[in-house]
């Protein structure tokens, strides 16, 4: 797992993965790029962070992932993205392709709804947090 | 004392307190109109690590961290 100040580099972010496990006899890598697309006048988003959590929480999907003879690769932008820039990036490398394309959605599913990062628009400079399109994570509303 | 932290667009400085179980966090969290509209949707973490149930006991300098509704990608 890897964080990014701004907006990723996808090219050398894949060109380095292949190069990591090319030589590691999976027969399949599956990628997938979040790019920002440009609506509702938005300049950008931007991205906080909790480290700690997400760690672990990527962790365990590595368990997950090696248990089906796999592994798991993601990179996120912490700040400010571009419309028309990348912001995510996560890809899975398995021995055969059914497991990475079963993989790699439930994993890119699995990440929208539990890992700790927050979203926000950003509009003539102002950075409003993306409350309609955010999720409350697994266990939500214990303290109230 | 342990220390409570609000993650994300919650916008609130930390803060200690007394607590010896999660429960206490909760009923002293309430007492604070600024996170009315939060506490039903946010998650909680004890040290970093995700936790799910009210009677969990606290010990000195614990972190307990307040995440709200998430959207990574």
């Amino acid at each position: 797992m890897e964080l990014h100040n701004g907006p990723l580099d996808a090219n050398e972010i894949f060109g380095r993965w292949l190069d990591e496990d090319m030589q590691s006899n999976y027969g399949a890598f599956i990628p997938f790029v979040g790019i920002i697309r440009s609506e509702d006048g938005i300049d950008a988003l931007s991205f906080d962070i909790y480290e700690p959590v997400l760690k672990k929480w990527f962790d365990e999907w590595q368990e997950k992932a090696v248990g089906r003879g796999a592994i798991v690769k993601m990179a996120h932008a912490i700040g400010d993205v571009p419309v028309h820039t990348s912001s995510y990036i996560s890809a899975v490398f398995s021995p055969q392709r059914r497991v990475a394309l079963e993989l790699i959605d439930e994993f890119v599913e699995g990440f929208k709804a539990n890992a700790p990062i927050w979203k926000y628009d950003v509009k003539d400079g102002k950075r409003i947090y993306a409350e309609d399109r955010s999720t409350p994570m697994d266990g939500a509303g214990l303290l109230s | 004392m342990i220390r409570v932290e609000f993650l994300g667009p919650i916008g609130k400085a930390p803060i200690e307190m007394e607590a010896s179980t999660l429960a206490d966090v909760s009923a002293k969290l309430k007492e604070d109109t600024s996170l009315a509209t939060w506490l039903d949707k946010c998650a909680v973490a004890l040290n970093d690590t995700m936790v799910n149930d009210l009677a969990t006991v606290l010990k000195d300098g614990d972190k307990v961290s307040i995440l709200p509704p998430v959207c990574g990608g």
